[in-house]
């Protein structure tokens, strides 16, 4: 009944709107003016609404960019972030002085131009030279772009550091697994049949393969020791998923299938980037960048930066998957392999 | 008026030898009005289905933001539309929120901005501006709509299906769109989705290759290139785009549904999902990235090239100034449209491609900047020492490059790699692309439809609505996706149900909070142009034979035209489009029908 009263007050809210669309129709017929012709009037008025707004978008910019100080991400954490944070630096400032000189221009010549009584056009059609200004200038300054960005670009995906400590980053619906080299720094060989999650072999480890029996896995959180180069190879188990460190900005997605791979070193332990945003709950994080399904959202996994003496003790208390064959293995051989 | 008077004597001029094969005999209302086959009809159904398929898809979007801004909340309207199915007490499951924002995007790309925006102004100008009397195939032209209707309608009902609509994205990435059992919406929701689409590819090739056949046969006596306005330049360009890159989604969309359904595996490789592993092995997701953006970036120009000459035309008329540089612009749609080849791999630098292929395709993606910089710089050249007519559609031309050069600028950042994997899936890229794909080519859209309304309906709209809708809008546009930039620059992902679980997101929440209020006026204030739309359809001040005082070919057709668009012979031109304020002659402006004086240059021809 109620829905029936809104649909009813919609209608006779359109009819009332006809009606006086009708009234103000003819009252401009009768005073000539043209209701679908811009008069020198509309042009003066909408013409000081273009200086306006293009003077209210700077204002509301500057706004934003005091508005979110401090509530955006701190400090890149990691040795080719820093750069990237520097690249991003200098292409910010060559974007701003070009957003507001082309804005205000665009804006303010239609302010300045607009048709009066007697005003009349100026003839311009090409001018070879100028075009010729703005084709070499863009093409000047896009390839110092094209250059500093690439050059970071080779630092980011060149040829990992061969003393790189390798992990594995493993995604499914809707969790990681981080699996761990050891102390042969080699991950032991993968097959997803033998995936069994009630035996926790969640990314299907293959016994018979000796590098993978000193590898541990861990879920829910994983450290990783400062100012030491990590070499993550990314695999997913079903679908896409996306492998992004926002503090450390990078990225790469992970992909059934097929291993893709990413590097860098971190440089600020967890426990000084807390102190350098002032906020002690602060943490390093891992989310899923590639939709994946309805948990996509819901797949954090905490980072923890640690200095050497911290990341030592938090290895001495992981243990390989493979416990049995590993101490079985090692018995004789390397009884403090872990160590 | 003056224009008029050149048409006419052109026309009894020769009228004498002319026979005519026009529908003398009375067309049935079918025939008229539905299964027309006349270019100016089609264009007509193309833009009201994309009004409605937009509509649709802007409801969508004022759902997922209420979603984004109180997470959790529940809100009655979300029970209007969806339903305890999908909706229970109000609040949004999150397995729609994804077929919501899947659907969104694939309306809001193909239905509006594809087959919307060129589907109306390719069929509405290209035999009006090059003086044909209708496309060269007018039966292709017909189908060409009905596909596009089926495909629409197919869309819409994928919202109906028990397990609902797609939901991996617009780009639909395999496995995700491949598995039934890896999200609900990859069952028959997207069954309908492939087959939408592969029956849209079907219309828009039929579309393309009429559109071009059209330009390069049928223009008009003196017509030559270099004399067409830059609106039937840029459908052309957009038209080839199309027919080029369309039938690799089509491709990309066969291998998929083979995948889905008869257990091949092109884009599938060792997979372990519900228990068990698939036995499926060597193919790659990573293919079909390939082959989707292989189409998905000439795409986005087949969306923002026809803006640009809708951009043009408009500007030019409005400032009563020729467009500034108009070979140049010529050229740089040109190197647009080759470069848009070559660039879609920038859409993967965190594939897991050859990092050397990346930098290849950050070089040539920012090479792109170049061409769009000149364009970018001619219109502001077109409009300094005008004489500029606030007329809405000029409004709306100028909101467009605005939007164009904010969010051109952005994609700085995403073309180069380095910078685009800290970014990449976040807001920031939602944020650029919405700016520069997305509004410039709406709001050249709707100035469009308020430039070229008296030609299609014989009607005015009313501008001081006209205003309202551009100032409303246009605010909102920036309300929403200004704000947005720093949401991602935070690092928040896109398509994200909520941010419950990352505390830092949190202090953010309050911009979350302003979008989803802009984004609610934005989706409002469209009302006042449907409003005027269908009022002065019916009842706005009737149009006369060249309301805006401009050169090119249609205003030279009687006010509504029948169809074959001149009664008497083809109007012959003498002269380029851009004849504005040129000195030494009375009026501002010279239609392209006047012929040369005595020692009068072309300026179209300048090299």
């Amino acid at each position: 009944m109620i829905k029936l009263l809104v649909y009813l007050a919609i209608a006779l809210a359109i009819i009332l709107i006809v009606q006086l669309m009708r009234i103000y129709q003819l009252s401009s017929e009768v005073k000539g003016k043209h209701i679908g012709k811009a008069d020198d009037d509309d042009n003066r008025s909408q013409g000081l609404l273009m200086l306006l707004f293009v003077l209210a978008l700077f204002a509301g910019l500057i706004w934003l960019l005091f508005d979110v100080r401090g509530k955006m991400l701190p400090p890149a954490a990691s040795d080719v972030g820093t750069i990237s944070d520097n690249v991003y630096m200098f292409n910010w400032i060559i974007i701003f002085i070009v957003f507001f000189a082309t804005s205000f221009l665009l804006f303010y010549f239609p302010f300045r131009y607009k048709k009066q009584k007697e005003s009349k056009a100026y003839f311009y059609p090409h001018n070879d030279k100028l075009e010729l200004i703005w084709t070499v200038v863009p093409s000047i300054a896009l390839a110092v772009i094209i250059i500093y960005g690439l050059s970071l670009w080779g630092k980011m995906t060149g040829t990992p550091d061969p003393k790189s400590m390798v992990i594995q980053v493993y995604a499914k619906q809707f969790d990681w697994t981080v699996r761990y080299s050891g102390a042969d720094n080699k991950l032991g060989r993968t097959d997803y049949r033998l995936i069994d999650d009630a035996s926790n072999n969640t990314v299907g480890m293959d016994s018979k393969d000796t590098a993978g029996w000193d590898d541990f896995m861990v879920r829910g959180e994983f450290h990783i020791p400062v100012n030491v180069p990590i070499l993550f190879k990314c695999n997913a188990r079903e679908v896409m998923h996306g492998v992004y460190f926002p503090h450390f900005r990078d990225q790469i997605n992970c992909v059934p299938g097929i291993t893709t791979e990413l590097h860098f070193t971190a440089t600020i332990t967890t426990d000084s980037m807390r102190k350098i945003t002032h906020d002690t709950a602060f943490d390093y994080v891992l989310l899923c960048n590639r939709v994946c399904g309805s948990g996509h959202y819901n797949m954090p996994m905490k980072v923890v930066v640690d200095s050497p003496d911290e990341f030592k003790a938090w290895m001495a208390k992981q243990h390989p998957f493979f416990a049995d064959l590993y101490n079985a293995y090692h018995k004789q051989a390397v009884p403090t392999a872990m160590k | 008026m003056e224009n008029h008077a050149h048409a006419d004597t052109h026309d009894t001029a020769h009228h004498a030898g002319h026979v005519h094969h026009h529908e003398h005999a009375k067309l049935s209302f079918i025939e008229k009005y539905v299964f027309s086959m006349d270019h100016k009809t089609i264009s007509k159904q193309f833009l009201f289905t994309a009004m409605f398929m937009a509509l649709a898809a802007a409801i969508m979007s004022t759902l997922f933001r209420l979603q984004l801004a109180w997470p959790g909340h529940s809100f009655p309207v979300m029970h209007y539309f969806l339903g305890d199915r999908w909706a229970k007490g109000g609040i949004l499951d999150p397995n729609m929120y994804l077929g919501l924002v899947t659907i969104h995007g694939t309306i809001m790309v193909f239905f509006l901005l594809t087959g919307g925006l060129s589907g109306t102004f390719a069929n509405l100008l290209i035999p009006l501006q090059v003086g044909a009397r209708d496309m060269a195939s007018p039966m292709l032209n017909m189908l060409s709509y009905w596909f596009f209707l089926i495909a629409s309608i197919i869309m819409m009902i994928s919202l109906y299906v028990e397990t609902g609509p797609a939901s991996a994205g617009w780009t639909i990435y395999p496995p995700l769109s491949a598995l039934p059992q890896a999200i609900p919406g990859s069952g028959a929701g997207m069954t309908l989705w492939l087959c939408s689409i592969s029956l849209f590819v079907v219309s828009s090739l039929l579309g393309g290759l009429n559109y071009i056949v059209t330009v390069l046969n049928l223009r008009t006596k003196g017509m030559k290139m270099t004399r067409m306005p830059l609106t039937i330049w840029a459908l052309l360009i957009t038209a080839v785009l199309g027919v080029l890159s369309f039938p690799v989604l089509f491709g990309a969309a066969i291998l998929l549904i083979f995948d889905r359904s008869f257990g091949t595996s092109f884009y599938l490789s060792d997979i372990y999902i519900g228990g068990q592993a698939l036995s499926q092995t060597g193919g790659s997701p990573v293919l079909f990235e390939h082959l989707f953006w292989f189409l998905g970036h000439p795409e986005v120009y087949i969306v923002i090239m026809p803006a640009f000459g809708i951009i043009s035309e408009i500007m030019s008329v409005n400032s009563r100034k020729p467009i500034f540089g108009y070979r140049a612009m010529i050229g740089s749609m040109l190197a647009i449209a080759f470069l848009a080849f070559i660039v879609w791999g920038h859409h993967m630098f965190v594939s897991g491609m050859n990092p050397f292929l990346g930098s290849v395709f950050v070089f040539t993606t920012l090479l792109i900047a170049i061409p769009s910089a000149i364009k970018a710089f001619n219109y502001i050249t077109t409009l300094w020492k005008g004489n500029i007519i606030f007329n809405p559609q000029m409004l709306f031309v100028i909101g467009a490059v605005s939007t164009f050069i904010s969010g051109g600028l952005t994609g700085i950042i995403l073309a180069d790699s380095a910078l685009d994997v800290a970014v990449h899936g976040t807001y920031f890229v939602v944020a650029h692309f919405h700016i520069v794909m997305g509004l410039s080519a709406v709001l050249a859209m709707f100035g469009g439809v308020y430039h070229w309304f008296p030609k299609m309906f014989g009607r005015f709209m009313n501008k001081k609505m006209g205003y309202w809708h551009f100032w409303l809008t246009f605010i909102c546009a920036y309300g929403v996706f200004l704000p947005m930039h720093f949401v991602g620059l935070a690092g928040v992902p896109r398509r994200y149900f909520n941010n419950d679980l990352y505390p830092a997101f949190e202090k953010l929440q309050h911009l979350n909070i302003i979008i989803t209020v802009f984004a609610i006026i934005g989706v409002l204030s469209q009302f006042i142009f449907f409003f005027n739309f269908f009022y002065s359809m019916f009842k706005g001040p009737k149009s006369e034979q060249n309301p805006w005082n401009a050169n090119t070919l249609e205003w030279t057709t009687p006010i509504v035209p029948e169809h074959g668009n001149w009664p008497g012979a083809l109007p012959e031109v003498h002269r380029w489009a851009y004849d504005y304020s040129k000195p030494g002659k009375g009026v501002d402006f010279i239609p392209q029908t006047v012929p040369m004086e005595e020692g009068e240059m072309d300026e179209g021809e300048h090299v």
